[in-house]
């Protein structure tokens, strides 16, 4: 039992690092209709970012505050440069751009810090915490804190300032947003501008977890189960979907993975979101039209 | 009410998608402190008129290609609607559009923030919007997505009137509600012509109510304006009588057009 509880908390805790990539694409995607495929190579470029500058002599907190500024840059160069010219246009020519950010965002990390492997240390140590005769990741424990205080600071944000609510009602009804004078773009910026926020601390925890390098980018694959689940609209789903995704990829290659092989773990989350597809498209917390009848 | 106009709107074509003609040559003004009707059958181009003075025909994919729109003696045609916003001009759109996931309060808040209002005037706004709408404030923790359709109207008409705008484009306040509930609101749009001299370009099907409690009228018929007049005068005409109003004044062929308009009218 002790083992089953240690396996299933452990794959929640996981699961909490697929909800951090997981609200970078809400956000974006709540306020404008834009399904952003860039939100995995910006989490890249944000952990590869500090990383190099942790190794050319930068203090802890001066890395961390000269990358979100990069990443803010960067969030409102995608807004400006590409997507507000592309307002109005069907969603596939939406994601096709952000696919291809995606690649010039890779490219110019690249460009920017080299393509070697870094090893990243935030200083939390990752050893065994026992609770109860359970034992658990401190670094688990830490990221799910941080994911934690995130989604606490977002909800703020959205239900007690103004910029929060305009947020929701651009969400709502982009038109009537128009109509009463809230001006668009500048939401737009915002958005973006706390999306690379996310995906800066989403990049800093992968990128202690697995390392500083370019597959980081495919944490986006992750995410979408996770969003398939959750629903694309909800911060809320956005968590529920990653402990959902963290946990049943965990018990899965734990409990069945010894009878039909390793690696379930990889693709077990896509059964799942399949499944979830066919029975309930909006997934768990897909915000449905409101209807009066 | 025969002031300065706060609207003056000449000559103006408008093309949606680069092809589409929605307006072709509309020419109206609205004198301060007016109400002004703008009525027409479905697709005349009132909806058309309304966005390309608010400026939000841009986010339809649509373009005022010539004339010209002046809006308290300045020209508009060029501004984005946040701008024509915070200046006084105000659209309440077809349909109502409410934000659905909002409550009432938090609808009528954000049709503040325009005019960055400090939390005290904000407060005194919202109290202002109910004193108009009292059962708002009865409903205010409601989501507006779950209102009646006529507390919906009421919601997007106070959402318009809290940033105390000068010129409210309203487009069809009658649509799919009850009789009742219709002449609630254009009394409420009266008091408030009268008692705020807030000024009101309203588009219309329902030409009877919208001939009642306006000066003047404007009917359009295929993207430019047929004929104006005072609303009396219009309400006395024949042709009006039998084509808007649907009384049988002159044989079978209007009676025929005034039956084919309502049954369109219960339709939707
Ligand atoms: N977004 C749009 N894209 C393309 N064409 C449009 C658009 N909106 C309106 N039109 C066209 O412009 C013309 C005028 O439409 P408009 O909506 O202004 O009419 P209306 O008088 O408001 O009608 P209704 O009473 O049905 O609301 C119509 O032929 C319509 O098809
Ligand atoms: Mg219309």
């Amino acid at each position: 039992m002790d083992f089953f509880l240690e396996v299933l908390i452990g794959g929640l805790l996981a699961g909490v690092m697929y909800s951090m990539v997981a609200i970078g694409f809400v956000l974006i995607f709540k306020a404008s209709g834009v399904f952003n495929f860039a939100q995995g190579s910006m989490v890249l470029f944000a952990a590869l970012t500090f990383v190099s500058l942790l190794e050319r002599g930068f203090a802890f907190w001066s890395a961390f505050a000269a990358t979100l500024a990069s990443m803010l840059v960067l969030a409102w160069a995608i807004e400006r440069g590409v997507l507000r010219h592309l307002v109005n246009r069907p969603p596939i020519t939406l994601f096709m751009a952000t696919l291809g950010v995606s690649f010039i965002i890779e490219g110019l990390a690249q460009l920017l810090w080299g393509a070697q492997v870094h090893g990243l240390e935030l200083g939390i140590k990752d050893e065994p915490l026992e609770f109860g005769g359970v034992l658990l990741s401190s670094f688990d424990l830490f990221a799910a804190g941080t994911a934690a205080a995130l989604v606490l600071a977002l909800s703020l944000l959205f239900s007690r300032t103004r910029i929060g609510l305009s947020l929701r009602a651009v969400a709502d009804d982009p038109l009537a947003a128009l109509s009463v004078g809230i001006r668009l773009q500048r939401i737009w910026g915002v958005v973006w501008a706390v999306a690379g926020f996310v995906s800066l601390v989403a990049g800093l925890l992968w990128g202690a977890r697995l390392g500083v390098q370019f597959s980081l980018s495919l944490v986006v694959l992750k995410a979408l189960p996770v969003l398939i689940i959750g629903g694309f609209s909800s911060i809320g789903g956005a968590i529920v979907g990653g402990l959902i995704v963290g946990a049943s990829e965990k018990l899965a290659e734990v409990y069945v993975g010894p009878l039909i092989g390793d690696g379930l773990e990889n693709w077990f989350p896509y059964v799942l979101a399949l499944l979830f597809l066919l029975v309930r498209p909006a997934g768990l917390f897909g915000e449905r039209a409101i209807e009066r009848v | 009410m025969t002031n300065s106009p706060i609207l003056n709107v000449e000559d103006i074509h408008v093309i949606y998608d680069k092809v589409i003609l929605g307006a072709r040559g509309v020419s109206l003004v609205v004198p301060e402190g007016g109400i002004v009707a703008l009525l027409g059958a479905n697709g005349t181009g009132k909806t058309t008129t309304l966005k390309a003075i608010s400026g939000l025909i841009g986010a339809e994919r649509g373009e005022v290609v010539d004339g010209r729109i002046h809006f308290a003696g300045r020209d508009v045609l060029q501004s984005a609607p946040s701008a024509l916003v915070e200046g006084g001009l105000v659209q309440v759109l077809e349909g109502r559009h409410c934000f659905p996931h909002l409550d009432v309060e938090e609808n009528l808040r954000v049709g503040a923030f325009a005019h960055a209002p400090s939390r005290s005037d904000l407060q005194e706004g919202i109290e202002r919007i109910y004193r108009y709408f009292p059962r708002l404030r009865e409903r205010r923790r409601s989501l507006a997505g779950y209102l009646s359709g006529g507390e919906q109207q009421m919601v997007a008409i106070g959402r318009a009137l809290i940033g105390r705008p000068r010129l409210v484009l309203l487009d069809e306040p009658s649509m799919g509600l009850a009789p009742q509930i219709v002449t609630e609101i254009f009394e409420i749009v009266r008091r408030l012509n009268r008692e705020e001299g807030v000024s009101f370009l309203l588009a219309e099907q329902n030409a009877a109510i919208a001939l009642r409690y306006s000066d003047h009228a404007y009917v359009m018929e295929s993207g430019r304006v047929a004929s104006d007049g005072p609303s009396a005068d219009l309400a006395a005409r024949d042709d009006i009588r039998s084509f808007y109003l649907g009384m049988n004044m002159e044989g079978r062929r209007s009676f025929r057009e005034a039956k084919h308009y309502h049954s369109r009218r219960a339709r939707e």
